[in-house]
């Protein structure tokens, strides 16, 4: 494909016959995932008809809608159920799935960790935004303790969900933390999650100014993504940093990337060998 | 001279699970995901033994009857003729996606071995409680095709109607037996490959940039491309407009929902399948599906031996309700008998269609015990 730059390559990737302007707040991060999608999908050299966007419900869940791959917009918490049979029954295809935090931990926590220990070949991407955006900003499975939301309104008493430890210990074959502050990286990591065989996780921190933002005391959608800058370090400085200081601070980077081939590499070498030996 | 031989059909003895997947493989299903559950695990574990032994054909056991479903309709998606079974309380969580195969109009085959209900109910018992739910259990107004089988014979013809009417009408399918006629085992037929038809899902024509996924035709069901063969669309469980994008114009929204019904609708007369046993004379008919339509069989021919003029409607299609089929009925006969393993399902359609013309009677069994053809012979000689 030829080389072209910036907001260019975007439209070369943008469906113009959907009705825009799209859906995201201003000071959402998911436009800066979906740029970093449309720019790893062209860095990889992928051709369109090649890959299937698999999108759940929620906010993420219409970014489907703006790219012109196969796309498909399913059910809350399902889209890796569709996927894995999109997958299986193509596994040529590049499937990317796209969830929210609590589309792909709460209402679909069980499809994660099955995914993940099945090892099928999808890539997901979830976008954590720490809320319910869509919906009006309900507390959501990793929502931090003490947040104050919409149905937590004297501050959260659940623990979170580490997205990250949480898909390790599944036995997802890839795993990374991204944020849509550090595009750059998010963009690399995106590029090896669909590149990796098997099952792939990339969660990637974005602020929710709307619903969580201005409830938790951030007077500016450019206020959370200084916090995203100041505590989303890499984890190779987060290990130095002491247990007693990390605050606030997450790890980034890639945490898991093996080569176990994927789930349909495997069944389709069986079925090979079940049609050869009759 | 030899005379050329007369290829003699295959005969097996087998399950009526088994029937089940005869029949979807002969109409070319090339996919399965599920999850277990009894009485239809045979289902599943004869297609894990299948399907790796036919070119292309993939198996995928997931964590639930959510996800079952959901692979299911990623595969129709991506071209291929897709399969899951259940019974009772894994059809209840498959609801979510039986809707989103209606509004995608992704065509699939769902099959529900009916057990005693509700909940976990009795899981090695047959029941028919599972009716209404099949056409009405998921949210939202929708059409959707709902057939029975009433043998080990017909599961195996009714699996690949099935498959059929869903690729043909672009639509959910749901086969509903019952635990007795899955786990009943008989001789079937194998039928030869020039004694049935295979309807394929009509694909586009045109080049892709002028494609529309949602068009209107002219039987009301646009042509469907497989995900990776250029068509690039957007599907969506949001109602949407001709080119697939979600919209909440109302007249954009209007013709997508009518559109849904009518595709199916105005094809009746091929989507409802009945079976009629001596009827023309009847004076008392019986009206029954499933393994009940079985023992009501044998009853109308002990009760004509008796001198009874009664018949027997045989309901292979329970939904969209055979209308004409039961108003046919009702020209002759003074007195219909409409048995179920439920308190009343089908009943309730056939005193819909009614209009008070005669006199319609229900037997009702709900002890997980089949409904056996003395019980329907008793009614059937006294009224």
């Amino acid at each position: 494909m030829a080389d072209i730059k910036g907001t260019q390559l975007i439209h070369e990737y943008l469906r113009h016959n959907k009705k825009f302007p799209h859906v995201f707040c201003s000071g959402c991060g998911h436009g800066i995932v979906l740029g970093s999608l449309i720019r790893s999908i062209h860095g990889l050299g992928l051709s369109k008809d090649d890959v299937c966007i698999v999108a759940g419900i929620g906010c993420s869940g219409r970014l489907a809608a703006y790219v012109d791959f196969n796309t498909v917009h399913t059910c809350h918490g399902r889209a890796l159920t569709f996927a894995t049979g999109i997958k299986m029954a193509k596994p040529g295809m590049h499937v990317i799935v796209v969830m929210g935090d609590g589309d792909s931990m709460a209402i679909g926590g069980n499809h994660l960790i099955h995914a993940a220990r099945r090892n099928i070949g999808v890539t997901a991407l979830i976008l954590n935004n720490n809320i319910y955006g869509m919906t009006g900003g309900q507390c959501s499975p990793t929502t931090p303790a003490g947040a104050n939301t919409q149905t937590t309104p004297m501050g959260q008493m659940e623990q979170s969900f580490d997205c990250v430890e949480l898909c390790t210990a599944a036995g997802a074959n890839f795993v990374a933390r991204g944020s849509v502050f550090h595009v750059k990286r998010l963009d690399s990591m995106i590029m090896e999650g669909i590149k990796n065989p098997g099952f792939g996780v990339v969660e990637i921190m974005t602020p929710c100014f709307t619903q969580y933002g201005r409830k938790n005391g951030f007077k500016s959608p450019v206020e959370m993504f200084h916090a995203l800058k100041k505590n989303v370090v890499k984890r190779e400085r987060f290990d130095e940093i002491p247990e007693a200081d990390r605050g606030e601070k997450v790890p980034s980077g890639i945490f898991v990337q093996k080569d176990t081939p994927g789930l349909e590499e495997k069944f389709y070498e069986m079925a090979a060998r079940c049609q050869g030996g009759k | 001279m030899a005379r050329p031989k007369k290829k003699k059909n295959k005969e097996i003895f087998a399950l009526g699970n088994e029937a089940v997947v005869e029949g979807a493989l002969l109409a070319g299903c090339d996919f399965y995901a599920g999850y277990p559950i009894t009485p239809s695990s045979e289902i599943m574990e004869i297609m894990a033994q299948r399907l790796p032994r036919i070119p292309n054909g993939s198996f995928v056991q997931m964590e639930d009857e959510i996800g079952g479903l959901g692979a299911v309709i990623g595969a129709s998606l991506a071209g291929r003729k897709a399969l899951t079974a259940t019974s009772g309380p894994g059809f209840s969580l498959m609801q979510e996606h039986i809707g989103y195969g209606c509004i995608t109009e992704t065509p699939l085959v769902i099959v529900n071995v009916m057990r005693g209900g509700p909940s976990t109910g009795l899981p090695t018992s047959p029941a028919q409680g599972d009716v209404q739910q099949a056409r009405w259990g998921t949210h939202g107004d929708h059409s959707i095709i709902v057939l029975s089988a009433s043998n080990v014979q017909e599961c195996l013809e009714m699996t690949i109607e099935a498959f059929n009417l869903a690729e043909k009408y672009r639509t959910p399918v749901i086969l509903l037996i019952d635990e007795i006629t899955a786990h009943t085992r008989e001789k079937i037929t194998i039928p030869n490959e020039a004694e049935f038809e295979v309807f394929n899902r009509t694909l586009p024509t045109m080049p892709p940039e002028w494609y529309k996924p949602y068009e209107e035709t002219v039987r009301g069901v646009p042509p469907m491309p497989a995900i990776g063969s250029g068509y690039r669309f957007h599907v969506t469980g949001l109602t949407h407009d001709v080119n697939g994008f979600p919209t909440s114009r109302p007249d954009e929204v209007r013709e997508l929902n009518e559109r849904l019904f009518r595709k199916i609708d105005q094809f009746l007369h091929d989507v409802q399948i009945v079976e009629e046993i001596d009827t023309e004379d009847a004076e008392v008919a019986v009206i029954a599906y499933g393994t009940v339509a079985r023992s009501a069989e044998l009853a109308v021919k002990q009760a004509r031996d008796l001198g009874v003029k009664a018949g027997l409607l045989k309901l292979k299609t329970l939904f969209p309700y055979p209308r004409k089929a039961t108003e046919k009925l009702m020209y002759r006969a003074k007195t219909i008998i409409v048995p179920e393993m439920n308190m009343g399902q089908i009943s309730r359609e056939v005193k819909r269609v009614n209009n008070g013309q005669v006199s319609v009677r229900t037997i009702n069994k709900v002890d997980g015990q089949i409904i056996t053809p003395a019980e329907i012979l008793k009614v059937l000689t006294r009224v």
